[in-house]
């Protein structure tokens, strides 16, 4: 267990690199640099800012002095925002983003769990049409027509009471987390739902159903401890994987619902071509996510007492 | 039974003994092909074979759409911006606009009242001196004004209180104004006294005009008080008067483009770097497929945009070739590690082993065994590799990162519809379905594919 975990920890770190490398290399070929921007700046200027920025030095060295920062958790300063470092700007927002994130995801599993046992028990029948249609439309709708249309539903709900039951946009209390949340997981949870479905329905004919059947077992326990903890294990596997789109998805939330997230940063600095913040976002985005999937294969192991992790 | 049965009565003959027939092992049915079996069981699917339709209808609406509805989708009608579709059309023809002074054609009535018939080149409105009014303020709203409640825009104020008239000339259109007249005290205060009235301004536009837009009459020569009838937009037109439907077909020559060429480049890269890695075996595959899990590795989404910028692409200067690439250098591990899979599992297989001792040449075998049976996997994966590819294009373009304008595509179509959702969801309704329909029509057809390819991977449904 230890030694498993240790390889694979090593291994994310190897992979952290691997991001901050190529993020490196990506950002180094850009045609151009920060300082050739809409003012003409003079030679000398030009000079003592590349010095400022330790951009006169080769490539190599750049290279090592990035990953020394990297290594000591600093990502640098803003090019567009004055003296504000990215750390700053990641211990901000990214607490907003994280809380999204989680809320997505509890409201994707749960519900991915409920609406795939329920289209697993009622298979072929009203319930499992009407869900699995949804879970369709779930799947081929992408997710900024979510957000616009959960934003649409909030201002006609709020004009059909009367008073703002809960607000169209913004952040700040829990009644500004529900809908963004809510439509951030409604992809995973159509993709989950299949997902449930699918495992169930396959382990419905398994030997060790019929024989807690033939135990005498009443149906209610061989449902809750026998099928749903069997089926949830492909579930639990994907978890990790989905909370990478889940992670892309809020870009595309929090514009729309106006959430100083993370995620709206990151497609600020992208349209701003705020290098720094987006190498910085990049490789921490890239090592959280790196660190999720380590986390969940780990949890794995706790779930399923098959799965030696040796 | 009885006796008179022709069958029971036997003869010497039936004792006989019987030819021995040369029966040979025969197959009773025709023999299938593996894609022959697979096109049988697609065709029972009848979801797939809709989608298939589907795929098909959008492939014609892409390729034969632009030849048949030969519209510029940048060219701007700026006389219908922001129209939805089956909109009014129909304008009335009317004399150039000549100043106003004061006098009025219609009946005199009382209160706020029309002088001229309101159209969208003026609307002429005279209305009753207040008493004790040293100025009139003159507000017009585009819904009805409830007690209480805003009066709308100012649109004007007069000088002085003897002047009881206002020409409104400000951004007409056929719709219903409700304008309310408010006089003013000598320090500027608002007076209770106030007169309303709702216009409803009828479409027009001069001969000359209407001559420069090349628009016809159906009787003869352009005359005033005819009518005639714009340009038609089936679909509608965007928010800078472009037509929707040359747009949707431009706009998925973009999609589609993107989501087949792209798809089939690393699927392609893939079962080459995968195929390599399977047959060499050994270090290289090791070193070749670590190589592989650290691209995998990488937050895909982030990564596109970063490559995009290091192509020299900024926000609104992007092009297609870029994403294409950035798509092909991030997608390929997932089919390279399967076809990996599949090439070391048949590799094993005791059919290939059969033809190997037969004498097979590795060329033989590759031909005829490796890849017809890592086809189905292959073909799997480029069917649900399209709409994944389709959703990058859009999300891309959705944050800005995407094509850049005037080219239309369906994701960038959608980020400009969904400024102007509530009043005009036209914008964004059509591009939007575009995208679900083709996403769904792709995932359908790759679940009917992969039931109908892969007997193991199949679905149980």
């Amino acid at each position: 267990m230890w030694r498993y975990t240790l390889k694979r920890l090593i291994q994310g770190i190897i992979t952290v690199w691997f991001i901050a490398t190529a993020t490196f290399l990506a950002m180094h070929a850009v045609p151009g640099d920060p300082m050739s921007g809409d003012r003409a700046v003079s030679a000398e200027i030009r000079k003592n800012l590349e010095a400022k920025y330790g951009l006169d030095k080769p490539l190599s060295q750049q290279y090592v002095i990035y990953l020394g920062n990297l290594a000591r958790g600093d990502f640098g300063i803003s090019f567009t925002q004055q003296n504000r470092e990215v750390n700053d700007i990641i211990r901000e927002h990214f607490p907003v983003s994280a809380t999204l994130g989680i809320l997505a995801i509890v409201f994707a599993s749960l519900g991915g769990i409920l609406w795939g046992a329920l289209t697993a028990l009622y298979r072929n029948k009203l319930p499992d049409i009407v869900i699995m249609f949804f879970v369709i439309l779930g799947i081929s709708v992408p997710s900024f027509v979510f957000a616009a249309v959960g934003q649409l539903a909030l201002v006609k709900l709020n004009d059909l009471l009367g008073f703002s039951l809960l607000p169209v946009a913004g952040w700040g209390t829990v009644s500004h987390m529900l809908v963004p949340s809510l439509v951030l997981g409604l992809g995973t949870m159509a993709y989950l739902t299949r997902l449930m479905r699918s495992s169930m329905l396959e382990i419905i004919n398994s030997d060790y159903l019929r024989t807690a059947r033939a135990k005498g077992l009443p149906a209610t326990r061989i449902f809750t401890r026998h099928q749903l903890r069997n089926a949830i294990l492909p579930v639990v596997t994907v978890l990790g994987p989905s909370i990478a789109g889940i992670t892309t998805g809020s870009f595309v939330v929090e514009s729309v619902f106006a959430i100083p997230g993370l995620g709206r940063y990151f497609v600020q600095a992208v349209q701003q071509l705020d290098y720094t913040v987006i190498m910085g976002t990049t490789v921490f985005f890239g090592s959280f996510l790196v660190l999720m999937v380590i986390i969940v294969d780990l949890l794995y192991g706790f779930i399923d007492p098959r799965v030696r992790l040796a | 039974m009885t006796p008179s049965n022709p069958n029971l009565e036997t003869t010497i003959d039936d004792f006989a003994p019987l030819a021995a027939e040369q029966r040979r092992q025969q197959l009773s049915r025709p023999s299938l092909s593996y894609w022959q079996d697979a096109w049988i069981r697609l065709r029972a699917n009848r979801r797939a074979i809709l989608s298939l339709y589907i795929v098909i209808a959008l492939l014609l609406f892409t390729l034969l759409g632009p030849l048949l509805w030969r519209v510029d989708p940048s060219a701007q009608d700026l006389d219908q911006v922001s129209r939805p579709p089956g909109a009014e059309r129909m304008i009335t023809l009317a004399a150039p606009y000549r100043s106003w002074n004061g006098e009025a054609v219609l009946p005199t009535a009382t209160g706020l009242r029309l002088a001229y018939p309101a159209s969208t080149q003026s609307v002429r409105l005279i209305w009753d001196p207040a008493p004790g009014a040293a100025a009139y303020r003159v507000y017009r709203n585009i819904v009805p004004t409830l007690p209480g409640e805003s009066l709308g825009l100012p649109i004007a104020q007069t000088l002085t209180g003897t002047e009881t008239r206002y020409e409104d000339r400000l951004d007409l259109r056929a719709e219903t104004y409700f304008y309310t007249v408010v006089a003013l005290d000598e320090t500027g205060a608002e007076l209770t006294a106030r007169q309303a009235l709702s216009v409803d301004p009828v479409a027009v536009i001069t001969v000359a005009e209407a001559r420069s837009r090349g628009l016809q009459s159906a009787s003869g020569p352009l005359k005033i008080g005819d009518k005639v009838r714009f340009k038609l937009h089936p679909l509608g037109t965007d928010y800078l008067g472009r037509d929707m439907l040359a747009r949707l077909m431009h706009g998925a020559r973009v999609s589609l483009f993107i989501g087949i060429v792209a798809p089939l480049l690393f699927v392609g890269f893939g079962v080459a770097y995968g195929s390599m890695a399977g047959f060499l075996g050994g270090r290289v595959d090791q070193i070749m497929m670590r190589f592989a899990d650290f691209v995998i590795a990488l937050p895909f989404l982030l990564f596109m945009i970063l490559f995009k910028i290091a192509f020299g692409i900024g926000p609104g200067q992007s092009g297609i070739l870029p994403m294409i690439v950035a798509l092909v250098m991030l997608s390929w591990p997932g089919t390279a590690r399967l076809v990996r899979g599949q090439i070391l599992q048949v590799r094993e297989e005791g059919y290939v082993n059969a033809a190997r001792l037969l004498g097979a040449r590795t060329n033989y075998l590759v031909m005829r065994h490796m890849i017809p049976n890592t086809m189905g996997v292959i073909l799997v994966t480029l069917t649900f590799a399209v709409p994944s590819a389709i959703f990058t294009e859009a999300f891309l373009s959705f944050i800005g990162m995407g094509v850049a304008p005037p080219t239309p595509s369906w994701g960038g179509m959608s980020n400009e519809g969904i400024k102007s959702m509530l009043i005009h969801p036209h914008e964004l309704l059509f591009p939007a379905v575009l995208i679900s329909i083709t996403v769904l029509a792709f995932n359908l057809l790759g679940d009917g594919l992969r039931d109908a390819l892969d007997a193991k991977m199949r679905s149980r449904e």
